[in-house]
């Protein structure tokens, strides 16, 4: 998705908090996705040691990356694989389109990929005369609807089944008009036959890749449907777009991170499908040649940015296993949906990650666009600190001079007094007397200059009169300390 | 002239050289207490955590039962007689003519098979997963193509954990799995295939398989013993 | 600091009232039912005269130059007592959080951040693990309590007032259904951003009415506030109170929001 609009959230969240079917759809997280995490979580003992485990294992790869992407890229050669990296969305998108020409593309099916996504692959590819046939439901319904993502994990988490219904009959247009599509699994099997002949037809397969194993070359997909196994399996090459910070040392360990990733994305103990792919077809093998399987085997490994954050505060953010449990419990998230975010990443991970890849003057409103509640940093399986990392990016934009002017001096004249006690007494003595006086004998506001943010939806309660401090003084009780 | 790799490694190793995680030992690994179970406990565990998954199990006391238990499967479920078997021995050598009935072929599938039947390398009783992966003897394409997949495991395959199932494929390679030794995929399976894309109803046979039937068969692999 | 046993109350055991600048604003009477609380429970109060903000409308803007200012002044401010009780969480989270981060960098203020840190407590936590107050109030109404954000995740508040809520006589405590939802206030995001935060209050609105209380409580007066209004907008018969005015029996002021 090459066209951010993150700077346009506060207008987007408006539109979207008076959208009933998106508001509909957004129900769900409340009503299954919090409740089936924490069921999942309780379920497994060991699961709050396994977050700790799982932030130190991340750390430990953080800390020692290149050592780990270079064995990594070692076994994937070994193995019959190759590695392209690419600092950049441009290089990745060219790459992709090399080895798709090579491969004589016509038709490329593709898993879901974030990372496929962040560099914008399918419009370039059809740009480029190459048609991407995605084959993960909630990206198919999607591509037909030309829309992007608005959850990392359930992309068409914004489309209601009757809206799924409506798009299936616009486009499915070679079949009975008269059918019924009432029942979701009629949707569903309409889907799975639409989608049946594409894989075969693919000349090329393009997944993402959940996480990389340097001991092994492999890459790892997590899927329900098996359409990622299809994409990778049948055509004649497979393309694993992934980016720097999804290599994991062994396979062994890689099973701590899968043990959170599904119970924090939906509430499974482990997702239907989760392999390991390493290199194309095998030419010998103890039993013989393999007999499926693609001839071609490449990694697309895209730094896009990430790589200046390491040795920085925001390395943090290079934990995520992309589980989505963030933005099922943000509180800003359930009033807003995805797309407000503007780009491919939404919620509280997105908070972060846009301004970080796409610099944060294109994203200012994203890191304010939280109560720092802390709700997404209590469920994060690698135990991500957002809120902090949202600050971060606040003082950002304060040393930047990217935050308006006016909050600027509001809250600039507040600390001034602030830091000066006598003065401060002085000024919220007299402002109170004035709140209080202005809302005459009503207890509150209902509008109030300068307040508008405030008075559009609530009323203001207006003081009690006299400040705390100035009724201490005037009871003569114990001042302590140093005025 | 410097290429994407010497400047994408420069970055990362100046950024690993300051940062505050590069003396971070690996932590050590942390096995849940759940799958570390034997003999009945472990197959119990298997079953509650695979129907809980929405696959089917049914146990059978030896190898030569297995060609009925499938029969029966799918004429219960009103599924036509024709399954599409892997060349592996723990499969194929079983006695499918046995069952009469039943239409069989081996090899990998094109898409026209109704069901597969295939071993795997073990079944995990933590999450009642089956690990399975390609090779000449057990192609990928049975394991994610037929609408039906029937998967056999035997008694030494069945094991706690996961870590327990990657030992089973280094014993089964020889120890190392790098350099090129791993099988092109392992894919580790729990249920049939499913999706909650569609307003988060959750319904079963997305892509890969509508149905998984597990056989545990309370015998080694080692037991099977070629038809003629 | 251990706690001190109950009738024995070391004479030396000073504890600072931490009044936050909503309270100090808004509603002293919640700075009174605190004193009152903490003074029956056997310690003198004191209300160091140089307290101004805890520095959170700095901090969470990004301005950490202002906010480590004013820490350093509220540090300087409540040095030397044994226990530091602020009637809010959010005001103890960024003492008790916040301040060892903030100036971490800073060697000569960085220790005495966190010696105040380890002695800050939000108002019903120290009132049952530290002072194992008794409470004797009475309250008959059907109440329901909103857990703040910072009291749940900053400073571990969430059986401690309802453990005290318990001891009031007549008070039935109906549970929202989502105890644990952020009620949109959030500082300046509320004004920032109007209709996600009227959004968030309207759901916690909702979910107050169907719990069938009369009377909604929480420990912040932001997020009281932030809810009052937006009740009183609805034209809701609900009343908003900070928990320490019916822990300490004082609920004959106006509940907020309404005249007097």
């Amino acid at each position: 998705m090459l066209h951010p609009t993150s700077n346009a959230f506060s207008a987007e969240s408006t539109k979207a908090i008076a959208n009933p079917q998106l508001q509909e759809a957004l129900s769900v997280l409340r009503v299954q996705s919090i409740p089936n995490r924490l069921k999942a979580a309780s379920n497994l003992a060991e699961f709050e040691q396994l977050r700790d485990r799982a932030r130190d294992l991340k750390n430990h790869i953080l800390g020692h990356l290149d050592q780990y992407l270079l064995q990594f890229e070692a076994q994937v050669k070994a193995s019959g694989g190759e590695v392209h990296w690419c600092s950049d969305a441009e290089t990745a998108r060219q790459t992709v389109l090399r080895l798709c020409r090579e491969a004589g593309a016509k038709t490329v099916t593709k898993g879901k990929t974030m990372i496929g996504e962040e560099i914008g692959i399918n419009d370039f590819l059809e740009q480029n005369g190459i048609e991407p046939v995605e084959t993960d439901l909630g990206e198919y319904i999607i591509q037909l609807r030309k829309e992007i993502p608005s959850h990392i994990i359930g992309p068409a988490l914004h489309v209601t089944k009757r809206q799924v219904e409506e798009t299936f009959r616009e486009h499915h247009t070679d079949l009975d008009a008269a059918r019924s599509l009432e029942e979701p699994a009629a949707l569903m099997a309409e889907a799975r036959a639409k989608m049946r002949d594409r894989y075969f037809e693919a000349d090329v397969g393009i997944t993402g890749a959940n996480f990389l194993i340097a001991e092994t070359g492999s890459t790892v997909i997590v899927t329900n449907e098996g359409n990622g196994d299809l994409t990778q399996t049948l055509p004649k090459m497979h393309i694993a777009i992934t980016s720097i910070e999804k290599v994991v040392p062994t396979l062994d360990d890689a099973m701590t991170l899968l043990r959170l990733l599904p119970r924090s994305a939906t509430g499974q103990e482990l997702s239907v499908y989760v392999t390991f792919s390493t290199g194309p077809r095998r030419q010998s093998g103890p039993n013989g040649p393999d007999p499926d399987g693609p001839k071609a085997f490449h990694v697309v490994l895209l730094d896009n940015g990430r790589s200046a954050y390491l040795g920085t505060p925001m390395q943090e953010m290079l934990r995520c296993i992309r589980c989505g449990a963030c933005m099922d419990h943000c509180p800003v998230y359930h009033a807003v949906g995805g797309h407000a975010y503007g780009w491919v990443y939404p919620g509280p991970i997105g908070s972060i990650l846009t301004p970080a890849l796409l610099g944060v003057q294109n994203a200012e409103p994203l890191p304010n666009a939280s109560t720092l509640c802390g709700r997404c940093e209590s469920v994060c399986p690698v135990r991500i600190p957002i809120p902090k990392l949202l600050r971060h990016w606040r003082e950002e934009e304060f040393s930047r001079a990217i935050t308006p002017s006016t909050q600027r001096s509001g809250l600039g004249l507040w600390a001034w007094f602030a830091k000066r006690p006598s003065l401060y007494r002085l000024a919220t003595r007299w402002a109170v007397r004035v709140l209080r006086w202005g809302a005459g004998s009503d207890g509150k506001f209902t509008s109030l200059p300068l307040a508008g943010g405030w008075t559009k939806h609530r009323d203001f309660p207006a003081p009690q009169g006299k400040t705390f401090h100035d009724q201490w003084r005037a009871k003569g009780r114990s001042i302590g300390g140093k005025a | 002239m410097s290429t994407d790799r010497d400047r994408m490694l420069a970055t990362i190793r100046a950024g690993v050289a300051r940062s505050a995680t590069r003396d971070t030992p690996k932590p050590a690994p942390l096995v849940p207490q759940r799958g570390q179970l034997n003999g009945r406990a472990l197959v119990d565990l298997f079953r509650k955590q695979a129907e809980a998954a929405a696959a089917t199990v049914a146990e059978v006391a030896r190898a030569e039962d297995v060609p009925t238990a499938v029969a029966d499967y799918l004429r219960s479920r009103n599924l036509p007689p024709q399954i599409r078997l892997s060349p592996d021995q723990r499969v194929n050598a079983l006695d499918w003519k046995s069952q009469p009935l039943l239409e069989t072929s081996s090899g990998a599938s094109d898409g026209h098979d109704p069901a597969s039947v295939t071993p795997v390398l073990a079944g995990v009783a933590e999450t009642g997963t089956l690990m399975v992966h390609s090779g000449a003897d057990t192609p990928n394409t049975l394991h994610f193509l037929p609408e039906t997949h029937i998967a056999v495991v035997y008694a030494d395959e069945l094991v706690g954990t996961y870590e327990d199932g990657w030992a089973a494929l280094r014993a089964k390679a020889g120890a190392d799995l790098s350099n090129g030794a791993m099988p092109r995929t392992v894919s580790f399976v729990t249920g049939p295939s499913r999706s909650a894309d569609i307003g988060k109803i959750l319904l079963m046979g997305a892509h890969g398989p509508k149905r998984l039937h597990v056989i545990l068969v309370d015998a080694p692999k080692s037991s099977v013993r070629p038809a003629h | 600091m251990p706690p001190a046993a109950e009738g024995q109350r070391p004479k030396d055991q000073r504890v600072a009232l931490f009044v936050t600048c909503l309270v100090d604003l808004f509603r002293p009477s919640v700075g009174f039912a605190a004193v009152k609380l903490i003074e029956q429970a056997g310690f003198a109060v004191e209300v160091p005269a140089a307290q101004t903000c805890c520095g959170q409308p700095a901090y969470n803007s990004g301005d950490r130059a202002d906010a480590q200012a004013i820490a350093r002044n509220t540090i300087a401010a409540f040095e030397g007592y044994d226990y530091i009780v602020a009637p809010s969480g959010s005001c103890g989270g960024m003492l008790h959080a916040h301040y060892p981060e903030l100036l971490a960098d800073d060697p000569h203020w960085a220790p005495r951040a966190q010696a105040l840190a380890a002695r800050t407590y939000e108002l019903t936590q120290f009132l049952v693990e530290v002072a194992k107050v008794k409470i004797d109030a009475a309250f008959p109404s059907r109440v329901t309590y909103h857990d703040s954000c910072s009291s749940l995740r900053e400073m571990n508040v969430k059986a401690q007032p309802r453990d005290l809520l318990r001891q009031v006589q007549g008070v039935q405590i109906a549970e929202l259904a989502e105890t644990e939802a952020c009620c949109g206030f959030g500082g300046t995001f509320c004004v920032k951003f109007p209709d996600i935060s009227n959004s968030m209050v309207e759901r916690k609105t909702a979910d107050i009415v169907a719990s069938g209380a009369d009377t909604l409580l929480a420990g912040d007066l932001g997020c009281l506030m932030n809810i009052a209004g937006k009740l009183k907008r609805q034209g809701s018969t609900v009343k908003v109170r900070h928990v320490a005015e019916v822990l300490a029996g004082m609920t004959d002021t106006a509940a907020i929001g309404e005249a007097e």
